[in-house]
């Protein structure tokens, strides 16, 4: 192992809480104040934007009547509800869930330190994080209504009221598009400099947690890639106030450069969220598993590769708008290429299992889901990377339940096999575990009875975006209608059973089963300080040892060996 | 595949199909097999029938071969589908067929304009048809199109003939079709293009060679407006 010398650390007792309700909980610097003030924004945004999701999904079932709760869907508010639910799942819950709040929570308890380097900085962040979820919010009660030009906000569309018809919208639906991307540049910043700076004495780079350097090399894909949406933010915004025309073609500008501009940052946007996901199920699968991760290092080149590549695909995107045709064919065969690595990763996931002495704890339940549903999204993906078949399906049903089912499992089921994990850490209690298989499998078995009709009716030609199918004839078959109606059902229950997660994630805070430091005996170092971490972490300096997953090591009493265990 | 949900009806989408059969072959071969490993290694190896886990870094060289082999069988897999697709994108996309006709598309919030030439086969003559979400074309015959949009971004897409190519304003876009038997499907737009998104719906009417000519004879003297949409020069 590590020929780490150390004198014995300094023995520190932890900075009593001081300060008042406000200093503690609002306007903190502790990374794990922050990191839950995303953690509960994400949530509250992703109930938000679940509940965007019923309203269409009941319109689509059952077109032009009247919705529960929200009451007629006119085309204006159909298009508006599926732009703000696209862009607050990705943006304002996926991101601060899985960068944000996991980042933050993990990365110093991981490696040893006792808070980010910038704690300033970090706060700053989430501040303006949470201005731009409060001007998404106001975009939507401007005259004129909410933006509805799509996620992807192609222009001339999005750059013209004219056009849109939401003049005030879709400038404050930029702006906070803007703002958002601000706080997650400092949050990156953060992320990167505490990694290479702050960790334990004795941390090797291949000692480092799995999670830790996927959040980080996440942080780097999307500091690296921002930079072109945020040039192509500031142009749209000023196309749209102040007159310009870079993306009107009628005075000289390219619509198609938004694209480029998006997409350069639009694609490896799916890595920066699918990446953290993948560092979770790494840590759940081996503590659950018993089981040293298979190829550490395989799965840490993979993740660079991967990394790279996401860099240039992003044209698959664009495949029928209007490029040259001949660039499709290195953007398929880049988009295949990349199948490679993420293929290899979760090959070495599986292999993790073998040998293996498996609990089916709630996490792993999680973890597993995660696996056995982002597999069916991956392996859709090969149709749309190709470029022959993207003819068919591009903007179809199925290229939505493609990417739901790469998107969901990595922002809500990780994200949930990530609360599960880590909630004894942050609160110092469990979860009710009755409860919270019934979550799981009210989440899980409806979510595939939301899409798994949805490729079938993008197979049949379903295109997104279109609130009514009744001028369709090919489209309004009863057959696919019933399909249409059986996944909103599904959309209904899966949004049902995420009460029984509130309801136990509330209660346990104050009246769930005491947690012990380390409850599911694992190595990593968040498990090596109290329940919940005071502020600062650590009693005293931590030193590292060994690597990270030493699980079931031969000749050993216990079947876990602590990164911080002396020898 | 596909054809069990919607039939195909042109000649390049019998390709698309082919291709979208050989990559359900392929990958649903790795889907199954993974989920199936997936699925019985959490049995195997559930605690009650795996008391204590073993040490297995999957560092060593034998132990690397379990992903190693898997990674070449992957990257072949891609080296069949990028070929397979190439082929046929060199063929739906890049290479036009030579045509039988041609067809102006032009498209703005809300509608489709398709122009045809007339019985006289030449643009802008005064036997030119324009028609508003109403396309008519012979079967068997191959078209060429010319796609443009005046205002936003549009995407012109016949699913029965796994057709999509977007319309983009100040730009214009050939391309080309073959019916392969006579019917009406529909033409959709597939590109989010404002409030009326849903409502631009068009028909395309394929018909005999006949029954075709006289369509075009009867239909020869369009209203003049109808004509007068904007098209960049190609």
């Amino acid at each position: 192992m590590n020929a780490v010398t150390l004198t014995p650390p300094p023995v520190t007792a932890p900075a009593p809480v001081r300060g008042s309700f406000w200093s503690r909980y609002v306007f903190s610097t502790d990374h794990k104040v922050i990191a839950l003030q995303y953690l509960f924004t994400g949530m509250a945004m992703g109930v938000l934007g679940g509940l965007m999701a019923y309203v269409f999904r009941m319109q689509l079932a059952y077109p032009g009547e009247s919705v529960p709760g929200f009451g007629v869907v006119s085309p204006g508010k159909y298009n508006s509800l599926v732009t703000l639910h696209g862009t607050i799942m990705i943006f304002w819950m996926a991101m601060p869930i899985l960068i944000a709040a996991l980042g933050n929570y993990l990365i110093p308890l991981m490696i040893g330190c006792d808070d980010m380097v910038f704690p300033r900085l970090n706060r700053l962040s989430y501040q303006i994080f949470l201005l731009s979820a409060v001007v998404l919010l106001a975009s939507l009660a401007v005259p004129g209504g909410g933006f509805g030009g799509a996620w992807t906000a192609y222009p001339p569309l999005s750059s013209r009221g004219i056009w849109n018809h939401t003049p005030l919208g879709a400038p404050l639906w930029l702006l906070a598009v803007a703002l958002e991307i601000v706080a997650f540049l400092m949050g990156g910043i953060n992320f990167i400099t505490t990694l290479m700076n702050s960790r334990a004495p004795g941390m090797r780079m291949h000692d480092i947690p799995i999670v830790v350097w996927m959040i980080v090399v996440a942080s780097v894909l999307f500091m690296g890639s921002v930079g072109p949406l945020v040039a192509g933010a500031v142009m749209m915004l000023m196309d749209q106030v102040a007159g310009t025309a870079f993306f009107d073609p009628a005075r000289g500008g390219d619509p198609l450069l938004w694209q480029h501009l998006f997409w350069f940052f639009g694609h490896p946007e799916v890595y920066v969220v699918l990446l953290p996901a993948l560092g979770v199920v790494a840590e759940i699968i081996t503590v659950f598993a018993r089981k040293k991760l298979f190829g550490y290092r395989t799965i840490l080149y993979t993740t660079f590769t991967t990394a790279v590549l996401s860099f240039f695909v992003w044209a698959h995107h664009q495949f029928v708008a209007g490029i040259d045709p001949r660039m499709a064919h290195i953007f398929t065969i880049t988009t295949l290429l990349i199948s490679v690595p993420i293929a290899e990763m979760i090959f070495s996931f599986i292999a993790t299992l073998y040998g293996g002495s498996i609990t089916l704890e709630l996490p792993m339940l999680w973890a597993l889901g995660f696996l056995a549903d982002f597999l069916l999204g991956g392996v859709t993906g090969i149709y749309l990377g190709s470029s022959g078949t993207d003819i068919y399906l591009h903007d179809t049903y199925f290229v939505l339940a493609h990417f739901h089912y790469t998107f969901v499992p990595i922002a809500v089921i990780a994200g949930f096999a990530a609360v599960y994990h880590w909630y004894p850490k942050m609160f110092g209690r469990h979860m009710n575990k009755t409860l919270g298989h019934l979550h799981f499998w009210g989440t899980v078995l409806p979510f595939n009875g939301i899409f798994i009709p949805l490729f079938l009716t993008g197979l049949a030609g379903d295109h997104r975006r279109i609130y009514s199918y009744a001028l369709f004839k090919e489209l309004a078959r009863p057959e696919l209608q019933q399909l249409r109606v059986f996944a909103t059902i599904c959309t209904v229950i899966m949004l049902l059973f995420q009460t029984p997660f509130f309801i136990n994630f509330f209660y346990s805070m104050f009246r769930g089963a005491k947690a012990a430091d380390n409850p599911w005996r694992a190595t990593t170092l968040e498990w090596a300080t109290a329940t919940p971490p005071p502020h600062g972490n650590f009693p005293h300096e931590i030193a590292v040892y060994r690597g990270p997953y030493e699980y079931s090591v031969p000749g050993r009493p216990v079947d876990f060996w602590p990164q911080h265990e002396p020898a | 595949m596909i054809d069990l949900l919607l039939k195909n009806a042109s000649r390049s989408g019998v390709e698309i199909d082919k291709l979208f059969d050989l990559i359900t072959f392929l990958v649903g071969f790795w889907f199954l097999l993974a989920e199936a490993v997936l699925f019985g290694l959490v049995f195997r190896f559930h605690r009650s029938r795996s008391p204590r886990a073993l040490y297995v870094s999957g560092e060593e060289k034998h132990q690397k071969r379990w992903i190693a082999v898997p990674h070449v069988l992957v990257l072949l897999c891609d080296v069949v589908i990028i070929a397979g697709t190439m082929l046929v994108w060199s063929h739906v996309k890049q290479q036009l067929p030579p045509a039988d006709a041609v067809v102006r598309i032009g498209s703005q919030q809300w509608a489709w304009v398709f122009t045809l030439p007339g019985p006289d086969g030449v643009f802008d003559t005064p036997d030119d048809i324009a028609r508003v979400n109403e396309l008519h074309v012979r079967s068997g015959a191959v078209y060429h199109f010319e796609l443009t949009a005046q205002d936003v971004i549009h995407c012109f897409s016949v699913p029965a003939f796994r057709l999509k190519q977007d319309a983009v304003p100040g730009r214009l876009i050939k391309g080309w079709f073959a019916a392969l038997e006579p019917g009406r499907y529909d033409i959709q737009c597939a590109e989010m293009c404002g409030i009326g998104h849903g409502l631009m719906a068009a028909s395309l009417y394929v018909e005999e060679k006949e029954q075709h000519a006289r369509w075009l004879q009867e239909n020869a003297a369009p209203p003049r407006e109808l004509v007068a949409f904007r098209f960049p020069n190609p």
